[in-house]
This record gives C-alpha cells, structure tokens and sequence, in this order.
C-alpha cells in the first residue's frame, strides 16, 4: 500500500476533559473515498473539524499527517492551500455575495459552470443568484459541493452531504463524489445515508471516538447496523473504552 | 476650471457618470453650496429650486401619469473643507407617476463642513419613487450630514430607497426619516454604510403603518472599524388591519468600534403584524471559517463577508 494522503496518528481531543476523540487511528489513501459511519455524538463531525483546524478544536494529543506535513502547526487557510478541503453539514449563508463567487473563491480564473452542472444546477438560473437565505437547503447544499469539487482538493471532507437533499437528488451527490475521486483527489465522505456510504472504497465505523472497525463498505453498514455504544443509544457495542 | 467641472469630476466617487450632465434626456439639478450651477427638466417632470443666502430652496414635481423613463440626477456639493449647505426640497410625484431620483451628496475636501437637508416628500396615490441616495464624504473625517425627511406614501403607492455610503470617511451623520403608508402602500428603506476612524451614525428610520394592507421593510446595514460609532434605530407601527413590517438590521463591528441597534415595533391592530431581526457583532465564524477552508487567508475572508454584506 502507498503511502497514505491523511495518516491520523492516537488522535484525542477533548471538551471539559470529556474526550470526544480518543486515540483515533485513521488512514486514507490517495484517490480514495472513505466512508466514516457512526451513530449521533460519535466524534464524526469533531474529526471533521479537528481535521480542518476549525476554531477550538485543536487536538490534545495525536498527529495528522497530510501528504507527510504535520497539520497541527497549520492554520485552516493554510490546510486548505495544501488540498484539503471541508464541506460542512449546515453550510453558511453569505449576505450579497454571489454564486460565482462563491464557485470560485481563491481562484478568480475557475470557470464555475461545470461544478454546477455536476449538482444538477443551471448555471444560467444559478450563477448570478445570492449564497443566502433565498436559497432552499437543498439548493445551498449542492452549491456547497459545487464549491468543493471547483477547488479540486486533494481531499475532500464531506459532512452529511446528502443531508436535506431529495431523494431523485442522490445521485448527483454520487456524481461529485465520483469526480473528486477521478481529478486525483480523495474523499471523507461521513455519511448515515447507506446508498452513499455504499459507492466508498473502504469504510470505517466510529464509535465513542475511535474507530471501532474498518473494512469494505458493506462490512462496515452491516457492523454499524448490528452494533452500537452506550455513549449513543444504551446498547452496547464491542468496543469497551480502556 | 468652474465649479461645476470640479463637481462632475467627483460624480465617480458615488458611481456616476459626469456624461449624465450633458445627455438632454436625463434631467439634473446641480447645486454647489446654496448656488445652482445646472439645471435640466424633461416633459412630465417640474423643477423650482431658489437661492437663498441660507439655503436652497425648492419643488420636484412630477405630474400625474407622467413616467419619467431616466433617473433624475440631484448632485449636492462643497467645493471647499469648510462651509454649510441647507437644502429644503418638497418632492411630489403625483398620482400614479413614475420616477426615480438619484441623489449624489459629494463632499470630497471636507474639514468642517456641513450638509443640512430637510425633504418632504409626498408619494401620490398608486405613484412609484425609488430615490437611490450616494454619497462621498472624503477622506478626513470632518463632514456632518444631517438628513431629515417625512415621507407620505399614499394609496397603493411605492416608495423604495437606497442610502449608501461606502467610500472614504463618514464623518457625523445623523439620519432622522419618518415614512407614514396609506392603504396598500409599501416602504422599502434600505441603508449601507462603512464607517472608520472617529465616524459617528445615528440612523434612525420610523414608519407608519396607517393603511389597510400598507407595508414596510427596514434593512440597515452598517459595517464599523477603528474607533466608529454607530445608533442604529428601526421603528415600524402598525395601525390597521392586515399591515405588514418588517425591520432587519445587522452590525459588523471591528476593532474598538462600538454601536447598538435598536428595533422597536408597536401594533396596534389585532390582524396587523410587525417582525424585526437584529444581530450586532463580529464577522461570523462559521461565515470566515467556511471561505478559510476554501483557502482564503482571515483578512480577505472578512472582505469578502463585509463587501457582500454591504453590496
């Protein structure tokens, strides 16, 4: 195997000294989509954003390695020039800027069309349009892919991409997961939707901040389907915090 | 070079174009202190303005039916960094007229100068007046604007206006508007301004919501660095039956700028109904974080966010 884009190394962070990750080891490879499961409050979105170098989330104890440069020293504008890359659960609204922009950010050359045909989006209808509250859910939740698949990251953290997206809808969600992966770039795609989950080349299954199993897609939806952690619905799974 | 000249050279600052002044089909009133240097009607459209030692003096009367197919330009100016200038204008547009003004306030040298402005303006019943208001006050700081206007907007009239100042200092502005709506009237005021240094806003917007069915928006929004200050006030009544408000006033404040918003609504009818949302504070995380995680470094992020909030 080669060496891994992202290495997460005995990763931990923690809130209040409640540890919301806890020695998380992770690997993701180059050109690879992952599929990161897990109940409610397993940690998927703090790795998101630990990962990102979001504003409180730095880590307690671990390394994450990018393309073999420690990220922990990086500020987030800095991880992003590097190729990574977070589209988030509930994307942000931006008062009077506009589509095209939005498609092209740091990159005033980018011709934004393409990434909005992709989310099934007209660009006709589209570009011109503000990133604010006229837009649906559904319809700021492709934008925000959009954006994503116009930077071409080398990898992509998805949170819930499928989140508030129609049904009829999901494929194109697929479609631009697919195209990340064919421009070179990797994905973490943290998903509950099985269908998505299910296009991944590997997966993972977090539970109480550590990845409890790894293996292919459909091993890793069936282990979250039958376990599950105290920490998230009162049954319990076979990890057992140390 | 005239006075004049020196004027349609500053049109720029506020968006214009110093052409407007010579294309025969765009009315115009030019006044520079409490002299008019140009004036320009076109059919439909009446215009009475005076010298007077203390003041201009005058009417802008669009006749009923007439639709005025260009924008009315009104370039207000000092040519010097001291001095006053008071303008007292009646504006009416009759009934079921058309008309848009825009009013270009240019004071590029002032020191310690001022601008008074006292307007009345009457919207006739099912008329339409979008009065678009720019202004450039230079670089220094030392420009006091104090802009007071009542606004009667009659049956099923319209009336939308856009107050902007983004450009250079602000100075001392004091905006005082009170709007009274008719019968299915509508008011929409909107209001950008940048302020840095010393500036200091008071703004405050009231609207009255008489009429049946009469409607109202209030958007204020005022980005604040260095030392700025700002008093933001959004008042909307409401006294009849099916009377809509809306107040939406947002503050992005930088540095050791300080302001406060103060929305406040009153109803008076039981089917009437008026919202209001106001948020003061610094550049949104999750807005900065999402342009970062894009690659965009924390200044250019907080450009993009206050530019788009300002547009």
């Amino acid at each position: 195997m080669s060496t891994p884009l992202l290495d997460i190394q005995q990763l931990s962070f923690e809130v209040d000294r409640q540890r919301i990750l806890d020695r998380l080891d992770l690997a993701i490879q180059p050109g690879e989509i992952h599929a990161l499961l897990g109940a409610n409050g397993s940690g998927k979105t703090t790795l998101a954003y630990v990962l990102m170098g979001c504003e409180g989330y730095v880590p307690s104890e671990g390394r994450m390695l990018f393309n073999g440069t420690d990220l922990l020293s990086l500020k987030m504008h800095e991880r992003a020039r590097l190729g990574l890359t977070l589209a988030w659960q509930e994307p942000a609204r931006f008062e009077g800027v506009t589509v095209r922009e939005y498609l092209s950010l740091g990159k005033p050359d980018c011709d934004p069309e393409p990434a909005l045909r992709q989310v099934g989006l007209d660009p006709e209808r589209y570009l011109n349009r503000r990133v604010d509250k006229s837009l649906s859910g559904g319809e700021r939740h492709r934008i925000e892919l959009a954006s994503v698949l116009s930077m071409m990251p080398k990898l992509a953290i998805l949170d819930e991409p499928s989140a508030g997206i129609d049904m009829l809808s999901i494929n194109h969600i697929i479609g631009i997961i697919r195209a990340v992966k064919a421009a070179g770039g990797s994905v973490l795609l943290i998903t509950h939707q099985e269908e998505v989950a299910l296009i991944a080349d590997r997966a993972s299954q977090l539970c109480a901040g550590r990845i409890i199993f790894s293996g292919s897609p459909r091993e890793a939806v069936d282990h979250f389907r039958r376990r599950t952690c105290v920490r998230c619905d009162g049954e319990v799974c076979n990890y057992v915090r140390a | 070079m005239s006075e004049l000249d020196d004027l349609r050279r500053t049109l720029p600052m506020v968006g214009a174009e110093p052409a407007i002044l010579d294309d025969t089909r765009i009315a115009h009133v030019v006044v520079q202190g409490h002299h008019i240097l140009s004036h320009r009607t076109v059919p439909g459209l009446r215009v009475e303005m005076e010298e007077r030692p203390d003041a201009i003096v005058g009417k802008l009367i669009v006749e009923a039916g007439a639709q005025i197919a260009q924008p009315i330009h009104m370039c207000f100016g000092l040519a010097h960094p001291t001095g006053v200038q008071q303008i007292k204008i009646d504006v009416q547009i009759c009934e079921e007229a058309q008309a848009r003004v825009l009013s270009h306030c240019l004071f590029p040298f002032a020191k310690a100068a001022e601008h008074r402005m006292q307007a009345v303006m009457e919207i006739g019943p099912g008329a339409s007046l979008q009065y678009t208001e720019g202004h450039y006050h230079g670089p220094h700081g030392g420009m006091q604007v104090l802009p007071h206007a009542t606004i009667k907007i009659g049956r099923g009239a319209r009336y939308f206006s856009d107050f902007s100042l983004l450009s250079g200092s602000v100075g001392k502005l004091d905006i005082d508007y009170l709007v009274e709506v008719e019968e299915e009237g509508l008011a929409e005021l909107n209001a950008k301004i940048f302020a840095h240094k010393t500036d200091h806003i008071v703004l405050k917007e009231a609207v009255m919501l008489l009429g049946e069915r009469s409607r109202s928006l209030i958007k204020t929004r005022v980005v604040l660095e260095d030392q700025a200050q700002a008093e933001i006030t959004g008042i909307t009544e409401a006294y009849a039956k099916g009377a809509r408000g809306h107040v939406d006033c947002m503050e992005i404040v930088q540095g050791q700028a300080h302001a406060s918003a103060i929305p406040i609504v009153r109803v008076f009818h039981p089917e009437a109904k008026v919202t209001h949302e106001a948020a003061i504070g610094s550049v949104d995380k999750k807005e900065l974080e999402t342009l970062m995680a894009r690659g965009l470094n924390p200044e250019q992020a907080v450009e993009l966010i206050v530019s788009g909030i300002l547009r």
